[in-house]
């Protein structure tokens, strides 16, 4: 029934408009066929999975991204927490847990130390939403807070070297971790299945949950949120922590992938998780937006970086038109949003 | 023709204005004349504010003619692309709702972009402009100092600003709209007088008022509207009360309102001592204690800042710094937590419906039921069949106007919006309903609409409190009346002994006059 009456909204709508709305879908395969035409091997089975891990990476990162924003709040800190992450399992590595009242160090064995590690992303985050939510700080400052913070912390964690060879030692059983980055399942690398797996949760809640709607609801209206009894603070909360744990697997991953943890890692990656947020047609603004739009503009920004490498554009112009690209999706956002708003008027009137 | 030509400033002829959904001014004519007052009444949603708006360059008509007149010389055609061409013809104009800067003074207000400069644009002469100021704050016979903040000034001070703000152009229309909403007796006072000033000076005066009785007094001429269409212009004399509110609602005014007496049950909503403090000192609620019975409708009216809406916010757990005590069938409501509040049985529809009661770039069914999503769930995930016979349901019984359900709620009138924040509040299954100003400026059909739907719910058994700044609202729909003024309870009527002077006369005590300088 449901479905029936999307297919009935969606039929006021032109032709136009149904390819405006799936602009970034259309403009994700122009970018393929654009560079399978251009870049030789592009099309390879392993270029195409290279390109996924790039993609997948940015995905998970953009899907946090996605829930802060649609929630009216921004997350600068991703790449700070990832840096850290990578730093703290590194050091839980190479070093172990130090217990200096008992004289011990502690090394955990991999998947343990991955939860650990996860969790304190997560915990970070919540510092987020606790300064955003209990304290009223601006979102935009307590997580630039956050990044200075986080990124400080990482360096001092090793004096700002880096912890190199992270395979572990048999001996105390803490080996695995690159496989986290280099290993695969069925085919897939481990990160395209995780960055899926977490595909499927964000956008089900996103879609199909209470905590989902709420989360539009809080970004499109707060001061109605509150009045129609939803807990503002803990929906904000819950974006926030979600945020922190897609930073922290990022942080994880990156570091499984060059088996060394560098404190600099992650550095503007809040930029480009945000710039694939922004591709997918979430808007800044809150209350508008969706997981699937933020995976696709993830894997445009993938696709568009690892191709301009293989045609061999500098990587200054890659910069530039990265930015061009975010400028020119948000143009054509605005106008959708324009056109949509006039259609609804349009089929509101002749209905009324 | 009810005067000759002579005194005409200005007409409009055959305005119509349509908006995307409704068409808000069909074949209006309307015609100023000089040194007089002319009335502009109807129901909110005639069209009146949308004629002024037309008039004062804010909106452009769809199709019709604005004609100046000058002395000795033929109509001139004109036509404004923005408020800056109404100026320059000498047309201003006093909101309905206040425009000022609260954290610039008087004098920076009244000058807001059209600043006194000096050396080019590069210096903005404040001391002219104090000067200026004071001369014609003086003129409007109000002592206010042009050099005080505006935050600092009383509702009558600022409304006597944003005058000010207009008079400085020296108009020859002055469109006034219902400048007297906030305003205390005394303050109405002051303002009739400027008016009467302002006539002799040859000024004419476009007035706008819900207050019959003011309108009756102090006009010359007037227009009345309904439905976006005239449907009467002449000499104020030559038309009684009856007449002008028979006019003005198109059906005999004692059948318009469909209010009812309602079988009342047992006590359902005990409020006790609520206080809320003011920022400043004092209270804006003042010690405020009152019951509320099963199918009982409780009319709360009060002038702005009486702190009718902080009352019903503080009911909803909205305050922290709220205290008192409630009781919602003898369950005492404790936490203040708006969440648990609607979970036993209150909700509120807001005074705003845009900005606290509805979410604009979600559809209509999610609006709906986002109070209430509780009960279409299941542990974590929302049945949408569940959940789309209620919104479909909902829209039949409540009458929204939508093509489905669908639809982004910013598509919606004004009425049918307000609809949907209705039925967001009634999907919580409440046994109290508390309702803040539910029809302010949605359309005479919407209005009933939601009267009918007081009155059934009223009939279902569940309390309702009522508050509205209209006292024929409040007159017919309630069993039982409060009255609050200045945070504090001043009256309390019955629907038997109830009359519109006893509760206008509650309404104001507390306000006197007091020329701050």
């Amino acid at each position: 029934m449901a479905r029936e009456l999307k297919n009935r909204s969606g039929s006021g709508f032109s032709i136009g408009m149904v390819l405006l709305k799936m602009r970034t879908l259309i403009a994700f395969f122009a970018v393929l066929v654009v560079f399978s035409f251009i870049a030789p091997n592009f099309l390879s089975i392993t270029n195409l999975i290279s390109m996924a891990k790039h993609s997948a990476i940015w995905a998970i990162l953009a899907m946090g991204m996605t829930y802060v924003i649609i929630g009216g709040g921004i997350d600068l800190s991703v790449g700070s927490i990832a840096g850290l992450c990578g730093m703290l399992a590194g050091g839980l590595i190479i070093e172990g847990l130090r217990l200096q009242i008992f004289g011990i160090v502690v090394y955990f064995h991999t998947p343990l130390l991955i939860l650990i590690v996860l969790l304190i992303g997560a915990v970070l985050g919540s510092v987020n939403g606790l300064l955003i939510t209990k304290l009223k700080v601006a979102p935009f400052i307590a997580t630039l807070g956050m990044l200075y913070m986080a990124r400080g912390f990482a360096m001092l964690r090793s004096g700002g070297k880096t912890f190199p060879n992270l395979v572990g030692n048999p001996e105390l059983g803490n080996t695995g971790f690159p496989l986290l980055g280099a290993g695969k399942f069925i085919g897939l690398p481990v990160v395209v299945w995780l960055a899926i797996i977490i595909a499927i949760i964000a956008a089900y809640v996103s879609k199909k949950t209470p905590m989902g709607r709420y989360v539009y609801a809080v970004g499109g209206n707060e001061d109605a949120a509150v009045l129609s009894g939803i807990r503002v603070n803990r929906i904000k909360m819950g974006t926030y922590i979600f945020s922190g744990f897609t930073a922290a697997l990022t942080g994880l991953v990156l570091a499984s992938q060059l088996v060394a943890s560098h404190p600099a890692t992650g550095e503007s990656y809040e930029l480009t998780a945000i710039a694939a947020v922004v591709l997918g047609g979430t808007s800044l603004n809150g209350g508008r937006g969706t997981i699937t739009g933020s995976i696709i503009g993830a894997c445009i920004l993938g696709v568009l970086n690892d191709g301009l490498v293989m045609v061999g554009v500098s990587s200054f112009w890659q910069t530039a038109i990265k930015g061009m690209v975010v400028i020119l999706a948000v143009v054509i956002d605005q106008y959708q949003l324009k056109k949509q708003n006039e259609a609804a008027l349009k089929e509101q009137s002749t209905a009324a | 023709m009810p005067d000759s030509n002579a005194n005409l400033v200005m007409e409009a002829k055959n305005i119509y204005k349509v908006f995307p959904g409704t068409t808000a001014l069909q074949e209006v004519d309307f015609r100023i004349y000089r040194g007089k007052v002319n009335v502009l009444v109807g129901e909110n949603g005639a069209g009146k504010s949308t004629l002024m708006k037309i008039i004062a360059g804010i909106e452009q008509q769809t199709s019709g003619s604005l004609l100046m007149y000058a002395d000795g010389e033929e109509p001139k055609e004109v036509s404004f692309a923005s408020t800056r061409d109404a100026v320059k013809v000498g047309i201003g104009i006093v909101h309905q709702e206040l425009n000022l800067f609260s954290d610039l003074d008087v004098a920076e207000n009244i000058f807001m972009n059209k600043e006194i400069k000096k050396y080019g644009s590069l210096y903005i002469d404040h001391a002219s402009q104090v000067k200026k100021a004071r001369e014609v704050l003086k003129r409007l016979g109000q002592a206010v100092n042009p050099k005080s903040l505006v935050r600092d000034l009383r509702l009558g001070q600022q409304q006597i600003v944003e005058i000010a703000k207009t008079m400085i152009d020296e108009p020859k229309i002055l469109i006034m709209d219902e400048p007297t909403s906030s305003l205390s007796i005394q303050e109405v006072k002051v303002l009739m007088g400027v008016i009467k000033d302002l006539k002799r000076e040859g000024v004419a005066i476009v007035y706008i008022s819900h207050r019959l009785e003011e309108v009756k007094e102090l006009g010359d001429y007037i227009t009345i509207l309904r439905d976006s269409r005239l449907v009467h212009s002449g000499l104020m004399k030559d038309i009684d009360m009856p007449g002008i509110i028979q006019k003005m609602v198109g059906r005999d005014p004692k059948k318009f309102f469909i209010g009812q007496e309602h079988q009342c049950g047992k006590e359902i909503l005990k409020v006790e001592n609520v206080t809320l403090p003011r920022y400043g000192g004092g209270y804006t609620i003042d010690h405020v204690s009152f019951t509320l019975r099963e199918g009982e409708i409780l009319g709360i009216y009060g002038l702005m800042g009486a702190g009718r809406t902080e009352l019903l916010e503080s009911i909803m757990g909205l305050y922290d710094k709220a205290e008192g005590e409630m009781w919602l069938e003898e369950k005492r409501l404790d936490t203040k937590d708006t969440k648990e509040r609607i979970l036993s049985g209150l909700v509120l529809i807001p005074e705003e419906r845009q900005r606290e009661g509805l979410f604009l770039n979600l559809a209509v069914k999610e609006n709906l039921t986002m109070s209430s999503l509780f009960r279409y769930t299941k542990v974590v995930h929302i049945l949408p069949d569940l959940e789309l016979a209620d919104v479909k349901k909902t829209i039949k019984d409540m009458a929204i106007k939508v093509s489905s359900p669908a639809v982004t709620v910013n598509a919606l009138s004004g009425g049918n919006q307000q609809k949907v924040v209705i039925g967001k509040g009634l999907l919580t299954k409440p046994k109290v309903l508390l309702m803040d100003e539910p029809t302010r400026g949605i359309d005479i059909g919407a209005k009933s609409d939601v009267f009918e739907i007081m009155n059934t719910m009223a009939n279902e058994k569940i309390g309702i409190v009522f508050v509205s700044s209209e006292l024929e609202e409040i007159c017919s729909m309630s069993d039982r009346i409060l009255v609050l003024s200045k945070g504090k309870v001043t009256g309390e009527f019955n629907r038997s002994d109830a009359t519109e002077e006893k509760i206008r006369k509650a309404s104001e005590v507390g306000h006197g006059v007091t020329i701050s300088v």
